[in-house]
């Protein structure tokens, strides 16, 4: 067979999914391929194209696999529009070359941004949003400007909002329809919406038509709308809606719809059987699919039929979505607006937490049909499977938007999805495929993705790919040898999930529901940890109290002789004389022996049991809080002195230590977490030797991570650099609580990394890029724990019942006779044996 | 009795330690008998057992203070020091065959927990 000529137009991400599917079914001895590009560089990810002004490069965005042109012999042609197609040639010219003739030509030649013919559209500082030169105009434009407005509130011109505003301009959104994101939301929903939205300093200017756009008096620019008012703006960006490119076809009498677009068939040929439209682009059954997932769709279907494989037709494609705009989650999906006939709604609102969820079901309650969710989206995987397959309801639909109750069955397993479920919409995977990676011997997510593509584009899809990861993995009985211990027959990532998901608030239950026996020092503590981290209960209660380690269970650690060391909390290691004196006197007081420890505060050590609480009273009403040295938790937030004082300090890195301890204390977790704030790179807080470690630079703070002191010492890798504070509380939530919920017992950060698959990448997705797409899940897990905080010791000297047991003898008390003290630098210490036996002792009663 | 001439069973006396509430469910206490410290554990199911409260590996007092369950049904303390496990019907330590700690009867007496020691 002689080799067929392929030319393409356009290499954006249709454009490129096309060679991809087409290489891997033709080699480059039956096909020579061209493609023509507009823009200067090859397809990047445009899904993505607003993190360009989060730091991320054009080669960050590209999608084309390393060497794949050269590899696979295509001749790419950057800058080079194709002017004119001559379908009796059959020859396309580009702007630089002449009659490049094809056999087959693939035209993938997108959208472009619509922009409304008002008088004044084109002036100066008019801008649209769509490629990365866009972006970087845009970005030099802001530097000069005050206010922006975007024309558009639907969802792309949201994200342009948030763009400008992370650029640091006064934001304005004018839409012309009464409501934002009017295609995917209701009139409650896009009111919500708005509100959120202005609550994050948007303006938002509902149903404006503007009439022109003329010269503004304090701003370049002057809005006016036809209702008379006008608004002034630095600098304008156009987001009101797509239009395909298909000049060319036009021009070459391609049949093309009324309202643009190149009309295609189930195999993606246009009218001319030797030329295809894929993407943006094309028009099927009258509707132009602007999501990148039904693009890639197409891609596949062209490049199987130009291969010869007739075997599947594209038919139509789900334009659900979900997204975080501005941090508010919004989600669309099936028949969002009940236009079935007979459709019902069911409605949930919460006007404090700013939800709002509606579920539309068939006139008989049976079936899914559509929703809508803002403000937490949440459910958004699961719904979707049970629009998409039909899955019927069960008897309280209801159930699957309201608040998790008592008994109230949620969402849906993934067991219950057909094999034909998509699961992964952006790159057509579904669940069949993936159970049959897995089979194959995939056994991660990361090689899943890597095999099926599963989660590999806007990463929605990631938690499910999961779950099926999972239950594929348990059904092949498949050992993960990563048992708590013989108690339970989980690892204690597991577990942690099954307390989470079951509500398990006792040892009791859990070990009822999901384990044997009596439980041990092993499993105890560990599940102790866990419902802390999960519902912060104090530990002490006298279901947790059993479980607790030696040293939790008396809030304090033991020595070696059974007396007790005290920790009080010194956020950040600064403390105020008054306070130093405070730890002295009742130091002296008790008899206590002092030190200064390696975590910058002062141990008391030398206490009997029966002692704890007077001396805690007396700390507590001192205003001390428990420094939880004794509990798998937060440790200390060491500091330098930092630009307050130090000459080469530049940022407070003491005041920045001090709000982490505040925010962090007492968090507990798979082992201990210890972090430092340094004010500048000489880095005198060591933070690269802790879990969390911070350092100050010129431009924010530079986060890293899972370093480690101690029997194994590694220094912290690099996860985020020049973060302001918020985010940089952002990314340590994120990070912890995800450590959290997939540590294993008693492994440090440094461990948990170096057994984590994809490593400090991989970690950077989920915590920086939010890839799986819990970010906020797991933010709102920490707010609710460091909203839960109390102090343990406070709660201790308050409570009787706890009180009870800090005692030597239940039935007398006397103190343990064998704890003996003698004087050694001025200062008590524990006797030794030998000292015991010739009594030279200097007890330490008060 | 004959069997063991050295321990005079009819000096040992029931001594009432405190009521069966005051012992959380699986935690236990250390009462102090007669200048004796006895370690008294509560399992769940109000079963109760008695051992030294001395951990022979540290020589702290401290053994009430350890966590108890269950390792291949031997129910079991793990001492609060160094953890290894005791079983709370024999004083075996699990870890050491030639380690064992004193045991004691107990029985609960309307609601008071009474020791022979
Ligand atoms: C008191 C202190 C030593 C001192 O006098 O300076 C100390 C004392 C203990 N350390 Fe430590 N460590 C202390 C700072 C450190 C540091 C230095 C630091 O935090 O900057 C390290 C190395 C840094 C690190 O952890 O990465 C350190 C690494 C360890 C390790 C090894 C951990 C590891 O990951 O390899 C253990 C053992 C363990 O946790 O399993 C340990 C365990 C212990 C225990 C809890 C051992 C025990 O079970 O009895 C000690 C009891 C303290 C007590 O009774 O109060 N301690 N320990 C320090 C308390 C700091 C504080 O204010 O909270
Ligand atoms: C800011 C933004 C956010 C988005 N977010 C999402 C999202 O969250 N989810 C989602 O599914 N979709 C999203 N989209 C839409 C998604 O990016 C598009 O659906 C997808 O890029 C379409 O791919 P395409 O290859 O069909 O078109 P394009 O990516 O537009 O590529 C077409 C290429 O062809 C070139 N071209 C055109 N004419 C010619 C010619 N005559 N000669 C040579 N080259 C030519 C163009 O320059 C362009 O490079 C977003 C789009 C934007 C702009
Ligand atoms: S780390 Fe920098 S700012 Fe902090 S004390 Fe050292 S030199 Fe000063
Ligand atoms: S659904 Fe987008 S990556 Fe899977």
């Amino acid at each position: 067979m002689s080799t067929q000529k392929i030319v393409v137009i356009g290499n954006g991400m249709v454009g490129q999914r096309f060679l991809e599917q087409l290489t891997i079914r033709m080699n480059s001895d039956q096909v020579e391929i061209t493609v023509f590009c507009e823009e200067p560089r090859a397809a990047y990810d445009r899904v993505q194209l607003t993190s360009f002004f989060a730091g991320k490069s054009a080669i960050d965005l590209s999608v084309v696999p390393e060497r794949f042109f050269e590899e696979k012999a295509i001749t790419l042609r950057l800058n080079d529009p194709v002017i004119a197609i001559d379908r009796a040639k059959k020859t396309v010219s580009s702007a630089r070359y002449r009659e490049v003739p094809y056999d087959k030509l693939v035209l993938a030649t997108g959208s472009y941004p619509f922009v409304p013919p008002i008088p004044g559209h084109d002036r100066r500082g008019c801008y649209v949003y769509r490629s990365i030169e866009d972006l970087e105009v845009i970005r030099a434009a802001a530097k000069k400007s005050r206010i922006g407005t975007v024309v558009g509130g639907g969802l792309l011109g949201l994200e342009a909002a948030k763009a400008l505003q992370d650029l640091g301009l006064d934001t304005h959104v004018v839409e012309f329809a009464p409501r934002l994101m009017a295609v995917q939301l209701d009139e409650a929903g896009g009111r919500l919406l708005q509100r959120k939205i202005e609550a994050l300093g948007v303006t938002v200017h509902t149903a404006k038509s503007t009439k022109e756009i003329v010269n503004g008096e304090t701003h370049a620019h002057c809005m006016v709308f036809a209702d008379g008012s006008a608004l002034e703006t630095d600098l304008i960006v156009y987001s009101a809606g797509i239009r395909p490119h298909d000049a060319l076809a036009r021009a070459a009498k391609l049949a093309v719809g009324e309202r643009g677009g190149i009309s295609i068939d189930g195999y993606c040929r246009t009218s001319d059987p030797d030329i295809y439209a894929i993407g943006e682009c094309a028009l099927w059954n009258g509707r132009i699919f602007g999501l990148v997932a039904p693009g890639y769709q197409m891609a596949e279907i062209a490049a199987r039929h130009v291969a010869g494989d007739e075997s599947i037709r594209f038919d139509g494609a789900d334009m659900s979505t979900k997204l975080k705009l501005m941090g508010v989650d919004v989600a669309s999906l099936g028949d969002a607006m009940g236009k079935t006939a007979g459709a019902l709604d069911y409605i949930y609102t919460d006007p404090v937490q700013g939800i709002y969820k509606k579920l539309v079901v068939s006139a008989d309650g049976k079936q899914l049909l559509g929703a809508i969710l803002v403000g937490d989206a949440g459910e958004y995987g699961g719904l979707l499977q049970m629009t998409l397959n039909a899955i019927p309801l069960s008897e309280h639909p209801e159930d699957l938007i309201l608040p998790a109750r008592e008994g109230g069955a949620k969402g849906l397993g993934v067991d219950m999805l057909p094999a034909g479920a998509l699961i992964c919409s952006c790159n057509s995977v579904t669940k069949g495929a993936i159970c049959d990676a897995v089979v194959a011997g995939c056994t991660t997510v990361g090689a899943l993705k890597s095999t099926t593509k599963a989660g590999s584009s806007c990463g929605g899809c990631s938690p499910m790919v999961k779950q099926i990861l999972d239950a594929e993995l348990r059904k092949q009985g498949v050992e993960v040898k990563n048992h708590l211990c013989e108690h339970f027959p989980y690892s204690r990532q597991e577990l942690f999930h099954l307390v989470r998901v079951g509500s398990i608030k006792a040892f009791d239950d859990l070990i009822t529901k999901h384990g044997q026996g009596r439980g041990c020092d092993i499993c105890k503590p560990a599940v102790a940890s866990i419902l802390a981290s999960c519902w912060n209960e104090f530990v002490l209660k006298p279901k947790h109290a059993p479980l607790q380690d030696t040293n939790d269970r008396f809030l304090a650690n033991m020595q070696k002789d059974g007396s007790y060391s005290i920790v009080p909390r010194v956020p950040g290691g600064e403390i105020t004389p008054e306070k130093l004196i405070v730890l002295g006197a009742v130091a002296k007081k008790y008899r206590l022996y002092t030190k200064i420890t390696g975590g910058q505060r002062i141990d008391l050590f030398g206490a009997r049991v029966e002692q704890l609480p007077l001396i805690w009273r007396e700390l507590v009403d001192a205003g001390f809080e428990s420094g939880h040295a004794y509990g798998k938790a937060l440790r200390t937030v060491k500091s330098c002195v930092g630009s307050t004082w130090c000459r080469y300090g530049v940022q407070d890195s003491v005041g920045m230590a001090i709000a982490l301890e505040n925010r962090y204390r007492g968090l507990r977790s798979p082992h201990k977490l210890k972090m430092g704030v340094s004010g500048c790179t000489r880095e005198c807080a060591e933070a690269q030797a802790k879990d969390v470690g911070i350092i100050a630079t010129e431009k924010g703070w530079n986060l890293y991570v899972c370093g480690n002191g101690g029997i194994k010492p590694r220094h912290a890798d690099l996860l985020a650099t020049g973060i302001d504070d918020a985010t940089l509380q952002k990314y340590i939530d994120r990070f912890l609580m995800f450590y959290i919920r997939t540590g294993d017992r008693l492994q440090r950060t440094s461990t948990w990394l170096e057994n984590l698959e994809g490593g400090i990448d991989y970690v950077k997705q989920v915590v920086c890029e939010d890839s799986l797409g819990i970010g906020a899940e797991l933010e709102a897990d920490m707010q609710k724990l460091v909203d839960t905080y109390e102090c343990e010791w406070k709660n201790a000297i308050n409570d009787p019942e706890s009180l009870k047991r800090f005692r030597h003898f239940v039935n007398s008390d006397a103190p343990d006779s064998n704890v003996v003290f003698v004087a050694e630098r001025g200062q008590i210490r524990p006797a030794r044996d030998d000292e015991k036996e010739t009594k030279t002792i200097e007890t330490a009663l008060v | 009795m004959t069997a063991r001439p050295n321990i005079d069973m009819s000096l040992k006396q029931w001594t009432a330690v405190c009521a069966l509430d005051d012992i959380v469910p699986d935690s236990g206490v250390c009462a102090l008998i007669d200048g004796c410290q006895v370690a008294v554990f509560r399992v769940a199911g109000d079963q109760i057992y008695a051992l030294a409260n001395r951990d022979p590996f540290s020589n702290a007092n401290v053994m009430s203070r350890g966590i108890i369950g269950d390792l291949k049904g031997e129910l079991v303390v793990a001492s609060p020091v160094y953890k290894q496990h005791f079983s709370l019907t024999t004083g075996q330590c699990l870890e050491d065959p030639a380690v064992m700690i004193d045991t004691f009867a107990v029985r609960i007496d309307q609601g008071t927990v009474m020791v022979q020691a």
